[in-house]
């Protein structure tokens, strides 16, 4: 294990800024849970639910900022302290955006509550949002232990998340197609897809952050990519 | 064609590296004082034009080694130095080096401001004077402006060159103490914790000062304020129980250092 400063009110804040990046991790990946649960079922009690906690984790992204902020100017870290505040600032943004997306899945519940989601969608939503969230809750272990080996393993992982949107993609276009009825439902779908989908490149996101701090290097090569939605025309479907 | 490149890149910079023009060069240098021995065969080389940081905790042998840099520790007995250190290639420990004009090549300010219990103007003029640098009053004069303007202290004590050294501030003190160093045209100028008897203003003006020397001199500077060095630094140096265990680009240093033992003691951890 890491020695610890011979200031041990130093120790306490980087404790501290750790507890709170654990706790965020755990709100937002609840809160994706639940958002993805309350659509495929029309809950729109859970919905609200997850629309309220994204206050608590934007309280908890300013007190983690403030917190670095207030350590920077008393420490003066140097060295791998200094990455592991920065990695600290900078994994609470990413984590703050995570519950973003969720709360936007969550507010497209009401929309959607009139026709209800056909039950094929709603388990490829269902599974790719299971995907998008071992990624989350994967990469929030590796941050309690600062594996830069299991960082880049999960950051090799997106390409699965990637190839399963472009396929939810590709059945959202055939149900328009089939019946132009389902398109407003299927475009709050497609943007819950497009939600789910921007966790896991958020949760890569973080396993480079964790690379950097436990390296002070960043992740070689580009980041795997199989979002080929983008490449789909309505003839190509 | 993009490997090319990428490859004459390398080679550029790899040339870049080897280009690097060192000032002087330190080659397993020991220090013992009688039995104990404070210095463990460093290889140790400092840039031209560059500000080099040595740090380290007390003891590690940071301030010995700056002091072997122009044979400091001639003065104290029972010193010995094995080794060899190179000015411009010329060995300065060599039977035919006058050391009186090595250490006019190679200036020194310490810890605490010495200025001389003489006139500012004084304070200045004496070491041109045993050097014999000028010829006459007025290239005397002409040294002693341009030697308080470098030092950042001329607008400040043009008026009053003739009261005595000693009446100005701690941060005054020590600048006139650098300007007396360059006075003597050295190349190279060497600091032993230079601001540490100084406030936070005094201390940001002698840092200035340093950024500012660097274009004309090749600068060693021992600090125990890790801050300084990262500051003030372009190469930093770490000691640890009279070895030297690391040195590295000053941004590398401080962000990512190689060696465990820096980072423990830049990080304020127990080792």
């Amino acid at each position: 294990m890491v020695s610890t400063h011979i200031l041990s009110a130093y120790d306490e804040e980087l404790k501290y800024l750790n507890r709170r990046i654990s706790e965020m991790g755990g709100l937002a990946e609840q809160m994706c849970g639940d958002a993805v649960r309350a659509l495929v079922n029309s809950d729109s009690a859970l919905a609200q639910k997850v629309i309220s906690d994204d206050v608590i984790l934007d309280h908890a992204e300013r007190d983690i900022q403030d917190k670095a902020i207030v350590t920077i100017a008393k420490r003066q870290p140097m060295a791998a302290d200094l990455r592991e505040i920065i990695g600290t600032l900078r994994i609470a943004a990413d984590l703050e955006r995570v519950g973003d997306l969720g709360k936007n899945t969550a507010k497209r519940v009401l929309a959607v509550q009139g026709t209800g989601v056909p039950r094929k969608l709603a388990r490829g939503l269902e599974h790719l949002s299971e995907l998008a969230l071992v990624q989350l809750k994967d990469v929030l272990d590796v941050f309690a232990n600062r594996s830069a080996e299991k960082a880049e393993i999960i950051r090799q992982r997106d390409e699965e998340i990637d190839a399963m949107y472009t396929s939810l993609f590709r059945e959202l276009l055939t149900y328009m197609m089939e019946d132009p009825r389902n398109i407003t439902t299927c475009t709050h779908l497609l943007f819950c897809a497009k939600n789910i989908e921007r966790i896991g490149d958020h949760a890569t996101n973080i396993a480079e952050t964790i690379y950097y701090i436990a390296t002070g290097a960043q992740p070689e090569g580009e980041r795997p990519k199989d979002d080929t939605s983008n490449m789909l025309g309505s003839a190509g479907t | 064609m993009n490997m090319m490149s990428e490859a004459a890149v390398e080679k550029a910079l790899d040339k870049k590296m080897n280009d690097v023009a060192y000032k002087m060069i330190g080659k397993d240098v020991s220090v013992y004082y009688g039995d104990k021995r404070a210095l463990y065969d460093v290889n140790l080389n400092v840039r031209q034009n560059t500000v080099t940081a040595l740090i380290g905790p007390s003891g590690c042998g940071k301030s010995t080694f700056l002091r072997t840099m122009n044979r400091m520790n001639d003065t104290i007995e029972g010193c010995r130095v094995t080794g060899k250190i190179t000015l411009d290639g010329d060995d300065i420990y060599d039977k035919e080096i006058d050391v009186v004009e090595l250490r006019a090549r190679v200036g020194m300010v310490f810890q605490k401001p010495n200025p001389f219990p003489k006139s500012i103007y004084e304070n200045i003029a004496y070491g041109p004077r045993i050097h014999g640098l000028a010829r006459g009053k007025t290239e005397m004069d002409a040294i002693v402006e341009a030697s308080l303007q470098r030092a950042g202290l001329w607008a400040e004590v043009k008026d009053r060159l003739h009261e005595g050294g000693t009446g100005l501030s701690g941060g005054q003190q020590q600048r006139l103490c650098i300007a007396r160093a360059i006075a003597v045209s050295p190349e190279v100028i060497l600091m032993d914790e230079p601001c540490s008897a100084l406030d936070p203003i005094a201390t940001a003006k002698v840092e200035e000062l340093i950024h500012e020397l660097r274009a004309n001199y090749t600068i060693v500077i021992v600090t125990h304020s890790m801050q300084q060095a990262a500051r003030v630094s372009q190469r930093t140096a770490m000691f640890h129980l009279g070895h030297l265990v690391e040195e590295n680009d000053t941004d590398k240093m401080f962000t990512n250092p190689d060696d465990q033992r820096t980072q423990d003691y830049i990080m304020g951890r127990f080792g």
